[in-house]
Parts: structure tokens; C-alpha cells; sequence
């Protein structure tokens, strides 16, 4: 008796403390929590000038991607080479060939581990030496849009060339999924092809820490 | 090809690997004549820079005889060369700004990510540094393979020997840069933590700038008797309190500027280096940086804080209010080695810079794994190890 009386003691102070502990942690981390957000709080936030693609808000179904860089030469010179779609495969690792007729350009894509996929684009819209926008024909295996823009940079440094892709991911969201997995998702794809692009305007090669040429 | 080859922590061994072959049109290959293990070599066989693969050739330290040129190459067979560690293209708007090794181009697209993710931009490349840096094959090797060999590779005039101009290739201009980066008035006290090459070269070029007064921090007697006869004064951390003793030997206003010749493995009884230490051994990425610290506490109020030393990640218990109430200007960087090459090259030439006194070991590349041991844990008499690719080791 004596020693279920000394137990049952014993586990009370333990939960009485448990308890005050606990409640002490909570209170210290709802401090911070008030001190960090519950503070100047604003109730509307008018838009700001960022790109739309750099919100919070994209949500993990946000398949719109886009990337800038400077490049150092003039507008005109990297509009040309970017028009002429047979250039393209130089620097996109995952464009096999492209070949045009007309307004319609095929591409004969990379897909994750290496699945040949085909891509058929129509151009839209093209202003010279500014923009050029397309979008998949309805013949085409994957959905896409794309918008190249060439803008003057800022104090004579050149080119800031904004490239962005909205498509629907082949096999929904589990396809987007398998892309990324392989680094063949277009944000990833993208990023990296546009430093190639500029690699190869800039220096006139692709940098590469390869040793061996094949 | 035999190269020195990374398998893990504290194994290094040199391989065969097949010889580097011409990629781009403005590639060179160099044959290697001389090469040298240096102080941030360690970082890499001591495990606490990220981003090394297993079978990664290391040195960044080189030279040798041009061998082979690519199409765009300006250099021309025969030619000496000493190779920048900076890998720099020299057209993209940090070359142009002389960041050489800040280049935009010079490390793979495929690459950029880790940097981009862990430093918000990707860094240029360096050889035999990591993937961090590119993934470049290093220069403790036969032969290497040299991009932009038309904007990196500096031309030795006869007449000069290895010795004398090898480290044009990294601690020479890196020490160099340390010191420029504290803004030297003439007369100014400049304390240099560290007496490995870079800090004995930071040592060299503070004085040639003006300093009034070097004041030198090491433990080892030989590293401070080589700071001594390069005309600084000296402090032993292991018997005297560095603090009190910089204020006392300044006039108790503080040394104008300090460099951290260091870096991230700074050891020295103390409890920050104890914590730091835990940290980096449990891999919590965290940079043990003592040296650091007491630097930014020791330099007087209004004064230049200059950092050669390597750090790669995050660090604790930073004194960013003694740096922000004392009114400090901090300065650092891998060193833009091209915008320093000539000056230093002239220099030599004239007999200003001492280049060969720090020179305590030469290997043959074969024995390259014995340099980096002794390099590393009898730092004392180590203190430059050089490797001479295709020479016999004799027992």
C-alpha cells in the first residue's frame, strides 16, 4: 500500500511537471510566432513588380517556368542566332534536332532516361531583335508554350534574355514527378540550357570539366 | 596518365587515369613539370569541403610545357606556362571587371545547381576542387587539360626556374590579394594569422605595400622563424594571449588591419573551436574558425578585416556586433589570380619577391600521398611540399 501510495505520488508530480513544461514550451514558441507574424500585420497586398512565376503562391502544380540572364553581346546577334532553330541543339542538351518548315518547327526531344519524345511548334508571335513566342501544334506529343524576350541590360552590359515555358506535363503531375527525378524537368532543363546559351554567345563554347571527348 | 587521386578522407593515392585529349577549341594540354600541395588541399583529404567524388584528381597548383593546342588556343607548343587556379573565360561581366574568379562561364551548367542552391549564386570553376567548383581534373597529375588557355596561362620568360614562379599559380597572388584587400596606408600595423605560404606571402606583400608593422600569429617555430626573417614580428598562440599582446604591441589602439590566413579547419585550444569542431566531425556543415574570430575582436574600431583563408559553410557564433559597432570593412574571396599575374611575374623578375624560401620538401609525384600526410600532421618542417610528375622515388 505504502509503496502504490509513494508510486502514484511520484507520477503525479511527473505529469504536474510534464505538464508545466510542456505548457512553458508552447507558450515561448506562440510568443514567437506573435512576435514574427501577428506584428504590422497588413490585410492587402497590392502586386509588386516581381514576375508572376516568383510568387509564394505557385502551389506544387505550378508547371509555368522562366529564367533570366545577362549576356554580354548585342541584342540583334543573339536574336539571330536564337531564330534560326537549327542552332538550338548547340547549346540544349535535351533537343536532339530540330528541324523547320515554314512556321513549324519538330523537335526531337530527350525525355527522362533517354524516352524519345517529339515536340511540333508553330511561332505566334515574333518581334525582331525582341520576341519570340510559340506554341505546340496539335499534332504535337507534349503541350507547350514558350516566350523568349531580348531586352537592352542595364550600363552597357549587354542582353538580359528572359526565356519562359508553360506545358502540361505528359502523364500529369506523376510524369512532372519522373522529369525531375531525371533532371529533365523543363525549370531544370531551362535554367541550365540558358547558361549554355550564354556559354556559347559569350565565349564560344560550352564549358564542360570532361576530360575525355567521348 | 598518373595523377593523384581523391578516394575518401585521408586517402589520397596516385592512379592511372587516361591522358586528357583536347575538348574545346580554345583547350590546351599541358605537360605538368612542377606542382605543389597547398594549404586548402587539406580541406579536400580532411573531408570538410562537400561536392568530391570518389576518383577526383586533386592540385590546383601547376605548371609545365604546353603539349597541345585546340583550334582557338593562343599558346603555342613548347611554351612554359604557369596555369591560374581560376578557371576564367575573360568575356562575361566579372572577367571583364577583373572578379576573375567570380567567372559566370567557367563552371558547367550541369554543375551551377549546388552553388546556386547552398551560396544563391553558382561559383566559377577551379581545378581539382570539387564539383562544387566544376569538377575539373587537377593539376597533381602527368597532364591537364587547360580551358581559355588563351586568357588563363601566363608565359615564362627563360631564365626563370619552377621554383621561382610555380606559385604564381595560387598562394602568391592569393597572399597578395590579402594584403591589398586591407587597404595599407603607409605606417599601418597589419596582423596576419597563419604562417603557412599564404600568410608568409600575405607577410611579404603587406611590408612591400607600406606596412609599418607586420605582426605574425602560428605556433610552430619553424612556420614563425620564416615570418620573422621576412621581417615581421611574432606572436606564439600556444604561450602568449594574442589579444592583450596585439593591443600592447599597437600601441593599444589595435592593428589597422588583419588577415585570416586560416580558414575553416583553425584549431588552437579554445571553446568556440571545441563546438566548431563537434559540429564539422558530425557533419552539421559548420566551419571552425577561431582564427576568424579573434581577428575581428583584435582589429581596431574603423579598421579592414581581409580573408585569403577558405571557408565553405556556416558559421556559429560569428562577432557580428563587435564588426558592426567598430564600424569594420570585410574583404574576401577566392583570388581573381589573372589581375594580379603580370605585377607579380615583374616582380619577380626584379628580385622584390622571395619566392623559393618557404620550399621545404620536393616529391616525386608517385610519393604525392606521403606529401600530403606530412603536410598535414607534422606542419612544423612541412611547410611547402612541391611534386615533380615522372621522377623516380628513391627509397
Amino acid at each position: 500500500m505504502t509503496n502504490r501510495e509513494h508510486m502514484s505520488g511520484h507520477d503525479d508530480r511527473q505529469a504536474l511537471w510534464l505538464t508545466l513544461g510542456i505548457g512553458v514550451l508552447a507558450g515561448v514558441v506562440g510568443y514567437s510566432v506573435f512576435q514574427a507574424t501577428g506584428r504590422n500585420h497588413v490585410a492587402h497586398r497590392p502586386e509588386d513588380d516581381a514576375p508572376a512565376r516568383s510568387t509564394r503562391r505557385g502551389g506544387p502544380a505550378r508547371a509555368v517556368t522562366g529564367r533570366t540572364v545577362t549576356i554580354a553581346k548585342p541584342r540583334a546577334e543573339l536574336y539571330a542566332f536564337w531564330r534560326d532553330a537549327a542552332n538550338l541543339p548547340r547549346f540544349m542538351s535535351s533537343v536532339g534536332s530540330a528541324t523547320t518548315t515554314g512556321d513549324v518547327t519538330q523537335w526531337q526531344l530527350k525525355g527522362p532516361a533517354g524516352m524519345p519524345l517529339t515536340l511540333e511548334t508553330r511561332i505566334i508571335e515574333h518581334r525582331d531583335g525582341e520576341l519570340l513566342v510559340w506554341r505546340s501544334t496539335p499534332d504535337s506529343q507534349i503541350e507547350a508554350a514558350g516566350r523568349v524576350t531580348f531586352r537592352d541590360a542595364p550600363a552597357g552590359r549587354g542582353t538580359e534574355v528572359e526565356a519562359q515555358i508553360a506545358y502540361v506535363p505528359p502523364l500529369g503531375e506523376a510524369g512532372r514527378l519522373v522529369a525531375k527525378l531525371f533532371q529533365s524537368d523543363p525549370s531544370i532543363q531551362g535554367r541550365r540550357e540558358l547558361k549554355r546559351f550564354k556559354m556559347l554567345m559569350e565565349t564560344g563554347e560550352i564549358a564542360t570539366s570532361r576530360n575525355q571527348k567521348s | 596518365m598518373r595523377a593523384l587521386t581523391w578516394h575518401g578522407k585521408h586517402d589520397v593515392r596516385v592512379d592511372t587515369h587516361p591522358d586528357p585529349e583536347i575538348i574545346n577549341p580554345r583547350d590546351a594540354i599541358i605537360e605538368v613539370t612542377s606542382t605543389a600541395i597547398c594549404g586548402s588541399d587539406l580541406h579536400l583529404y580532411d573531408g570538410v569541403i562537400p561536392g568530391l567524388l570518389s576518383g577526383d584528381i586533386l592540385g590546383h597548383e601547376f605548371m609545365g610545357r604546353v603539349v597541345e593546342v585546340g583550334p582557338k588556343s593562343t599558346l603555342k607548343k613548347g611554351q612554359r606556362v604557369v596555369v591560374p587556379f581560376t578557371i576564367s573565360c575573360g568575356q562575361c561581366f566579372f572577367c571583364q571587371k577583373q572578379q576573375f574568379s567570380a567567372c559566370d562561364n567557367s563552371n558547367p551548367a550541369e554543375k551551377q545547381d549546388m552553388t546556386e542552391t547552398l551560396y544563391g549564386h553558382a561559383v566559377g570553376g577551379l581545378f581539382g576542387y570539387s564539383h562544387l567548383t566544376g569538377g575539373y581534373p587537377g593539376g597533381q597529375a602527368e597532364y591537364v587539360r587547360v580551358p581559355y588557355s588563351d586568357v588563363g596561362p601566363i608565359i615564362i620568360p627563360d631564365g626563370l626556374d619552377d621554383d621561382q614562379v610555380l606559385f604564381l599559380s595560387d598562394i602568391l597572388p592569393t597572399g597578395w590579394m590579402g594584403a591589398a584587400n586591407c587597404d595599407i596606408e603607409p605606417g599601418d600595423t597589419v596582423a596576419v594569422w597563419g604562417c603557412g605560404p599564404v600568410g608568409l606571402f600575405a607577410i611579404q606583400s603587406a611590408l612591400l605595400m607600406g606596412a609599418g608593422k607586420v605582426i605574425a600569429i602560428d605556433e610552430y617555430p619553424n612556420r614563425l622563424a620564416l615570418a620573422r626573417r621576412l621581417g615581421a614580428e611574432v606572436i606564439d598562440f600556444k604561450r602568449t594571449h594574442v589579444l592583450e599582446a596585439l593591443m600592447e604591441m599597437s600601441g593599444g589602439l589595435g592593428p589597422d588591419a588583419v588577415i585570416d590566413a586560416v580558414g575553416m579547419e583553425s584549431h588552437g585550444f579554445a571553446p568556440d573551436t571545441v563546438m566548431d569542431n563537434i559540429k564539422q566531425t558530425i557533419g552539421m556543415g559548420a566551419d571552425s574558425a577561431h582564427a576568424l574570430r579573434e581577428a575581428i575582436l583584435a582589429v581596431r574600431k574603423g579598421g579592414r578585416v581581409s580573408i585569403p583563408g577558405v571557408y565553405g559553410g556556416f558559421l556559429d557564433k560569428f562577432p557580428l556586433g563587435a564588426m558592426m559597432e567598430k564600424g569594420l570593412q570585410i574583404r574576401t574571396g577566392q583570388t581573381h589570380v589573372q589581375k594580379y599575374h603580370e605585377e607579380l611575374l615583374r616582380r619577380i623578375g626584379e628580385g622584390e619577391i622571395d619566392t623559393t624560401f618557404l620550399i621545404s620538401h620536393r616529391l616525386p609525384l608517385e610519393d604525392a600521398a606521403r606529401g600530403y600526410k606530412n603536410f598535414r600532421y607534422n606542419q612544423n618542417e612541412w611547410t611547402k611540399v612541391i611534386l615533380k610528375p615522372g621522377t623516380e622515388v628513391t627509397a
